[in-house]
């Protein structure tokens, strides 16, 4: 009897890769594995056998991949990422590779993230830990390799902003396995210092920019509870901006680079001048104003003093004296005029004795012959021969009687 | 150097006199003295501002295990 079914040899090949195409661990998985017979054609595609002892696997790294990576050795232990699938062409399952690292690095961010949770369980990554770092600091120290770069960037930057900050180094190496211990050293040493002899304001920790392992010193325990255990403020700039070490989560301040830990670390000269300046501005306004007030007082003063002044006297009295000059004058005439009515009273009165006056109103003098005026019938007896002198004229006559009364 | 006031120190001094200066009730001989103490603190503030040159130390160890600071110029020549 024939078989019911009898497919071609596409058609069971493609039956075969939709089982890989449709398997969730097959279109997406991790491996461990050592690299041998690695090629790279000139299409830029990359060939290579992932094998342990028991099995090998084909894998191929397309050249778009084969171009952000990099590629291994044979011989290398490598974890790489991608999809298992099926090269129908060549009757083969094959493993194409988006991810690849060397299996050491692999082990090192297991480690990484390990050690990060275990810290960040006891508290050493809290907010509530982190110091302030002093405004205007007065001496900072730094922990940084002596020779490289990033050294002189931060003492360029602190020299620029605030050139007259006091700056203590404390220098080690920064990667390698001497690392670690020389940091924390170099930590004590400076907190010691600080303690016994000048007190520092804070401490940035810096590296340059590397790869992973480069800046491992920084993702080590050792250097973590150092700078958790440090009394003097902790500023870290390792690596570049997006490099993310522990000892950064520790810290108490953290900036994307060594320059900007110098930054982080100091105010702005310039707004600090303009500070002094506005200050002396105030105090500028408010002596002006105090100035202003003073020689509005002196001035109030000055119109009083004017108004009391000997000149003001001196106006008054003449013042007076005109016064009593016209009083005076007054009464001078005044006086005056009385006298002239007592005179002219008097006068009348002399006029009214005046003895011509008397005559003309029918008086007459008698007068004896030795001429005698006659006041009294004693000066005469009658027969004496007398002279009668009226207005006009005088005659004689003789007594003849008296009437002596 | 050790003995100079820190810029913190004088900045604080300035704006205490001023702030006296602004307080009032003030006779104008303590005026004119705040004003001078004021102005006097804003030169000591400047002079430190425009210092260019940052005084580096070097921590180094001494044979009896304690630590000295060196001065450290060798950046300047990179």
């Amino acid at each position: 009897m024939p078989p019911a079914n009898i497919y071609s040899v596409s058609q069971v090949s493609a039956y075969i890769k939709s089982l890989f195409v449709s398997d969730m661990l097959l279109a997406d998985v991790w491996l461990s594995g050592e690299v041998s017979g690695f090629t790279q054609a000139s299409s830029g595609h990359c060939y290579f056998t992932l094998k342990d002892a028991g099995a090998i696997l084909k894998s191929v790294i397309w050249r778009t991949q084969a171009r952000g990576m990099a590629l291994p050795r044979n011989g290398d232990a490598v974890i790489v990422h991608g999809a298992i699938s099926v090269y129908e062409q060549g009757g083969a399952y094959q493993l194409y590779v988006d991810h690849l690292e060397p299996a050491g690095v692999g082990q090192l961010w297991l480690e990484f993230e390990r050690l990060k949770a275990r810290l960040e369980a006891e508290g050493l990554f809290d907010d509530e830990r982190k110091r302030p770092i002093p405004a205007r600091p007065v001496r900072l120290g730094v922990v940084t390799s002596p020779t490289a770069a990033a050294l002189r960037d931060i003492l360029r930057t602190l020299s620029q902003r605030y050139g007259l900050v006091d700056v203590i180094l404390a220098p080690t190496p920064v990667q390698g396995d001497q690392a670690p211990p020389a940091i924390v050293a170099a930590l004590a040493a400076l907190n010691r210092w600080s303690a016994e002899r000048e007190p520092l304001d804070a401490i940035i920790l810096a590296r340059g920019g590397g790869a992973i392992e480069e800046l491992w010193a920084f993702n080590d325990e050792r250097v973590a509870r150092a700078i958790a255990a440090s009394a003097v403020p902790v500023i870290t700039g390792v690596g570049h901006e997006t490099d993310f070490t522990i000892a950064d989560f520790v810290a108490d301040l953290r900036a994307p680079t060594p320059t900007g830990a110098a930054t982080l670390a100091t105010p702005d000269g310039r707004e600090l001048s303009a500070a002094v300046a506005a200050l002396t501005a105030r105090a500028e306004r408010q002596l002006d104003g105090h100035l202003a007030d003073e020689r509005a007082r002196v001035e109030g003063l000055a119109v009083r003093l004017r108004r009391a002044a000997p000149a003001a006297r001196l106006a008054t009295n003449r013042q007076r004296v005109d016064d009593l000059s016209r009083r005076g004058a007054l009464a001078i005439t005044n006086a005056v005029r009385q006298q002239r009515a007592r005179l002219r009273g008097e006068g009348l009165r002399l006029t009214a004795l005046d003895p011509s006056r008397v005559l003309a109103r029918g008086y007459a003098i008698v007068a004896t012959a030795d001429g005698a005026v006659v006041h009294s019938v004693a000066q005469v007896t009658p027969g004496d021969a007398v002279r009668v002198r009226v207005a006009d004229g005088a005659f004689g006559a003789t007594v003849t009687t008296d009437d002596r009364r | 150097m050790p003995d100079e006031k820190s810029f913190e120190t004088l900045y604080g001094e300035m704006e205490e006199a001023v702030r006296q200066l602004e307080a009032g009730d003030l006779s104008l001989e303590e005026s004119l003295a705040l004003f001078a103490r004021a102005t006097a603190l804003a030169e000591q503030c400047n002079a430190l501002l425009d210092r260019a040159e940052l005084r580096v130390r070097q921590l180094m160890a001494q044979p009896d295990g304690s630590s000295a600071a060196e001065p450290f110029e060798s950046w300047q020549n990179g």
